[in-house]
């Protein structure tokens, strides 16, 4: 690491705002105008970060169906993604009869803060992360499985057989995938010796863990993008609301901008799973070295971590949008029989292989 | 700072979703139709409470997940001292992971893990 790893670093300018702030305001005040600060920059952030996920998406699927996508409203139909949005807003809340409004209510809030609150620990960058707990890998996945809650409660309040049915299957098809998605993250875990998301990108320093921990983790970051695929009930296991047989599954009954709520958390989560794999897996913000190529390396230095993290991000959204516009849905029994009895499995036997190799030091 | 920033974090969700909600109920055209309020059920008249006994294969592989999911809260402070501890972890871990695979084995002869 020369002089180049610090003209990147995002804590000498959050550090002289910090400094800048305190030199004329109360602490309390400065506190409160940070905290404010931030909320406005992820909010920002999260909203066009939506939009921009579903436009991608669009965007992707025009590729691969070979067609043109979303082309008309602004510059390559960039704009179109905003129009959606004001439509929804300017559309009526219908509040359907006999359902239980509290819990129907509720349900958005639920899966939106999920979201919002898994973003807070993402490392975006050397020094940009907002909060870096010492447990970061288990509270994302402890604060995303929190979603399903509100899925459930969405298509339970809504009254309807669709939604039930969805919820219903939604919720059995997350809470078992999620135990896979735990356990290939625990490879990692294992070998870096922190669950911390900034120890671990820094563990990955001389190397990312993909590479460094053999063929076990790249068993692990295989079974993550599978599981954490139909964590996020995307497509192929998208059968919580299989438009052909469910109408929209726990969100059929919603309209107007709560629908929208649980269509971006989707995309939202969608981006928490793909930072997560990247940080773990594939290095976060660290960028590629190869071996002993000093020159390489050192050019690969002066490209912003922010850049190598958004890169690795949007490289796996890019790969699991692929798996949806490629692979036909899966059945209920079929979905259920490849968790128990295929990836549960492998992962456990992953794990202990995983441990050995630990023990021995056999990964560099 | 942390815990003040998970608080910021959910307090800005819930002004995200809270605000666009007020916004779009004052922005939003409203018409009264007495069909319309109906839960939707393929274009008939709704039928019935969507409120029942549901299957139960659902419950079955909720309780296999508890034992799991619990098994996997176990596991994570295990995984972070396993390199500092070294063999005495390593046995330790085998024999957690052989009673588990031995449930989930019995469950897999009882055909829990068959969806019905």
């Amino acid at each position: 690491m020369s002089s180049t790893s610090t003209i990147y670093d995002f804590s000498t300018l959050t550090g002289s705002i910090d400094a800048s702030l305190h030199s004329w305001m109360a602490p309390g005040l400065a506190l409160t105008a940070e905290l404010v600060l931030v909320g406005l920059v992820f909010l920002t952030f999260y909203a066009l970060l939506g939009l921009f996920l579903v436009y991608l998406e669009r965007k992707v699927c025009a590729v691969i169906q070979n067609r043109y996508g979303p082309n008309r409203v602004g510059p390559m139909g960039l704009f179109q993604t905003i129009a959606d949005l004001i439509k929804l807003l300017m559309k009526e809340l219908i509040p359907i009869r006999r359902a239980d409004h509290f819990l129907f209510n509720l349900a958005p809030f639920i899966v939106i803060i999920a979201s919002f609150m898994a973003i807070a620990a993402t490392p975006f960058a050397r020094g940009l992360q907002a909060v870096d707990l010492n447990i970061g890998v288990f509270y994302v996945m402890a604060v995303s499985s929190l979603g399903v809650v509100g899925i459930l409660l969405a298509g339970w309040a809504s009254n309807s057989k669709y939604s039930l049915i969805g919820a219903m299957r939604s919720g059995a098809q997350i809470v078992s995938y999620e135990l896979s998605v735990g356990l290939s993250l625990l490879a990692v875990v294992v070998l870096s010796g922190t669950m911390q998301l900034s120890g671990i990108v820094e563990s990955q320093a001389n190397g990312w863990w993909i590479f460094k921990g053999h063929i076990p983790v790249i068993i692990s970051f295989i079974i993550f993008l599978i599981a954490s695929t139909a964590e996020i009930n995307r497509g192929p296991f998208d059968l919580a609301e299989a438009e052909s047989e469910l109408t929209a599954g726990f969100h059929t009954e919603y309209s107007g901008i709560k629908f929208a709520f649980f269509f971006l958390a989707e995309y939202i989560n969608m981006f928490i799973v793909s930072a997560i794999g990247a940080t773990v897996f594939l290095g976060g913000w660290m960028p590629l070295h190869i071996g002993n190529l000093e020159a390489f390396n050192h050019v690969m230095d002066f490209i912003p971590s922010m850049v190598w993290f958004f890169l690795k991000t949007f490289f796996l959204i890019y790969v699991i949008m692929w798996f949806k516009w490629t692979f036909p849905r899966l059945r209920i029994d079929q979905l259920l029989t490849l968790e128990w009895k295929y990836l549960m499995p492998i992962s456990l036997v992953n794990i202990v292989v995983i441990a050995f190799i630990a023990l021995m030091g056999w990964h560099f | 700072m942390n815990s003040e920033m998970l608080i910021l974090f959910f307090i800005v969700g819930l002004v995200l979703v809270g605000g666009a909600i007020i916004f779009s109920s004052l922005a939003a055209p409203r018409s009264v139709n007495p069909i319309k309020f109906d839960p939707y059920e393929c274009g008939i008249p709704t039928e019935g409470p969507a409120w029942i006994q549901f299957n139960v294969g659902y419950y079955l592989f909720a309780i296999i997940y508890l034992v799991f999911d619990v098994e996997t809260v176990f596991l994570f402070p295990w995984a972070v001292v396993m390199k500092s501890i070294g063999t005495r972890a390593f046995v330790e871990i085998v024999i957690f992971f052989f009673i588990l695979v031995l449930g989930l084995l019995y469950a897999w002869k009882k055909k829990a893990l068959k969806w019905a």
